[in-house]
């Protein structure tokens, strides 16, 4: 009778010599196994933080830290001095608000654009659904450098089939330097890899059991009744995932804003001129890049792209929850 | 019955173009008028007037200017079709096996899994142009992390003893250059294959556990497992993750072509000429695109 119960509570059990070395083995190759993972794992983890980690430890540093070679990642002499100046200097407040205003109303838009965009084209089928499809494909492929003179141009002289220039007289309207082209563009699908969005929410929904819609239907619920009620509430974590890329994406761009609006000052536009701002700001009118020792140009640009990427990173440890279920629950397999 | 039934997939498909419509919007106004219009800008010279812009046609000029006068184009065009080349299986392979790590189950995984996607964050944009600008922070970095700034430009230290190794095993030297160098740049690569491991992860997970139950009641091994169950069943992804980092490599903002074309139009004013660069350079990424989807799409198995 004991043996019974032995033999049901722990099946694998070796009785046999031979048996016994084998589940020996497996265990060791097990273990083994576990330990490669776990250096594999972490050295790639170091790769990637330790860049950041000394980042964050140099821009604490004086000037004399800096070069003294016995300093090494902490700080003899801690400062905040470089933040305090950084933070001057940019003005940080404006450009924030500027880039924050700026990249809400483009992700959100973008999010909507492509909730939609992408809900079509997972659970309908109508004519030419292929065609279109590819050409969302092809809209990632062909680089914005080949349709960026045209794009700019366009939003220079905007007009909606002649009909501006019929009332007016003029050749369109200048929506440069406005933030329609964004708007418009985000609007439609059509900005920064919008494509690449439309197709995480499409292969999102489509692993979406497809009873949860059939249910609101049969319960008399209309197609937009049941977008809204049922099908918008169950995408959340794909629609989190594209907020997230957008916004980073949007943050740190320079390409679009140098386009479209080439006077408002962004944080990526705040950085890129620190060096010099702080330089003017320190040696007067004759300021200029070379006035100023170089290493402690490229402190302030450090701290600067610290303090630039510091909201993307608490928003990506809010939402990174979200992130990793959308991931989960397979959003983007073909 | 039939009658009804046809009207309602009739007024599915109304739906659906409802839904597609902005898109459909967008791709005209957007993409559709300004691509053929690049195509026109790059045959003509391209005048800014007072009311609007002028186009004297000049035929291929601007593309026989690109090709034979200018003194970068061509040298430039090479360099980047052949960073592409040594990068692409460098950042294939790598986030497969980095997806293929974060799917098994260990303890510290969600760190593991946040850590992993953080280089989507910290590579992007203005920050990806700082730090490819920046030679003296990096040299700084290195330096605080108690190496010489010589041993940083050839890579870890680790790449000279694995040089020696290889050397030592008479191994083809360009072969072992490139593993040489795939080391030396494994931060680079580490930081390019965000969005590639999150696809790949995506198609793990997807694969239905009871393909590995079969696979093990009938006895395979976990290397037999790999190859008939987990890398048949990825491989269409791997096509996904080829074209996407093809693309990513090509049109990223630090690409020596996507800045030339830029300056071309906005430091010198020559729309034309730079419509015609970008149109070269898209016909070569199109072309290069094509073998390789061909040559992908005849090994991929999709499950019907």
């Amino acid at each position: 009778m004991a043996t019974i119960d032995t033999i049901s509570a722990h099946p694998p059990i070796a009785h046999t010599r031979p048996e016994r070395r084998r589940l020996l083995l497996h265990r060791i190759s097990t273990s083994a196994y576990a330990i490669l993972r776990g250096v594999i794992v972490i050295g790639i983890c170091f790769l990637i933080l330790h860049p950041i980690v000394s980042r964050i430890m140099i821009s604490f540093m004086t000037e004399q830290d800096l070069f003294d070679q016995t300093v090494i990642y902490v700080p003899r002499q801690f400062t905040l001095e470089n933040y305090a100046t950084v933070w001057r200097a940019m003005n940080f407040v404006v450009p924030f608000f500027n880039s924050l205003r700026l990249t809400l109303l483009v992700s959100l838009f973008q999010v909507v654009a492509c909730a939609l965009i992408g809900y079509g084209f997972a659970r309908f089928d109508f004519p030419g659904k292929r065609i279109w499809f590819a050409l969302v494909i092809f809209t990632l492929i062909v680089p914005p450098q080949t349709i960026m003179i045209p794009l700019f141009l366009h939003f220079r002289f905007f007009d909606v089939a002649g009909l501006f220039g019929l009332v007016t007289g003029q050749r369109g309207i200048n929506l440069l330097d406005t933030i329609w082209p964004f708007v418009l563009m985000s609007a439609t699908g059509m900005g920064m890899k919008s494509g690449l969005y439309i197709y995480i929410v499409r292969q999102f929904y489509r692993s979406v059991p497809r009873e949860l819609e059939e249910a609101a239907y049969i319960d008399g619920a209309g197609v937009l009744k049941t977008f809204t009620m049922v099908m918008l509430p169950s995408g959340v974590p794909a629609f989190v995932t594209i907020f997230l890329f957008s916004f980073v994406w949007q943050w740190t761009d320079t390409f679009y804003s140098n386009l479209f609006l080439r006077n408002l000052l962004t944080l990526p536009r705040a950085l890129n001129s620190l060096p010099l701002v702080i330089s003017q700001q320190m040696y007067g009118e004759i300021g200029t890049l070379a006035t100023m020792p170089p290493a402690m140009a490229s402190m302030y640009t450090n701290v600067g792209s610290l303090m630039l990427v510091a909201p993307l990173v608490i928003l990506y440890v809010v939402f990174q929850r979200y992130f990793v279920e959308s991931v989960e629950r397979s959003g983007m397999v073909g | 019955m039939r009658r009804a039934l046809e009207a309602s997939v009739r007024r599915r498909a109304i739906w659906g173009y409802a839904f597609i419509s902005p898109f459909i919007v967008g791709i005209t106004v957007f993409f559709a008028i300004p691509f053929v219009q690049s195509i026109i800008f790059s045959v003509n010279e391209l005048q800014v007037t007072q009311d609007g812009y002028e186009l004297i046609p000049i035929g291929l000029a601007n593309y026989h200017r690109a090709f034979f006068i200018h003194p970068q184009y061509n040298r430039v065009l090479l360099d980047s079709v052949l960073q592409m080349l040594t990068e692409l299986p460098l950042i294939v392979i790598f986030s497969f096996l980095a997806a293929s790590l974060l799917n098994q189950s260990f303890r510290g995984r969600t760190v593991a899994r946040a850590i992993f996607f953080v280089p989507v964050i910290l590579t992007s944009g203005v920050l990806l142009q700082l730090q490819t600008q920046d030679l003296l922070m990096n040299a700084l970095l290195s330096a605080q992390a108690g190496m010489d700034a010589d041993a940083a430009r050839e890579g870890i230290t680790i790449g000279r003893d694995l040089a020696m190794l290889l050397d030592a095993s008479r191994l083809d030297p360009r072969f072992v250059n490139y593993v040489i160098s795939a080391v030396a740049d494994i931060n680079q690569t580490v930081n390019r294959t965000g969005v590639q491991i999150l696809i790949f992860l995506a198609g793990l997970q997807s694969i239905s556990p009871s393909l590995y139950e079969a696979a093990t009641i009938d006895g395979a091994t976990g290397w037999e497992v790999f190859w008939k169950v987990t890398f048949p069943m990825i491989s269409p992804l791997v096509l996904v993750n080829v074209i996407y980092s093809v693309v990513d490599i090509f049109v990223r903002y630090d690409n020596p072509m996507m800045i030339l074309v830029r300056d071309v139009a906005f430091a010198q004013n020559n729309y034309g000429l730079s419509a015609a660069f970008s149109w070269i350079y898209f016909l070569a990424v199109l072309i290069i695109l094509g073998i390789i989807a061909s040559a992908f799409s005849r090994r991929v198995f999709y499950q019907t």
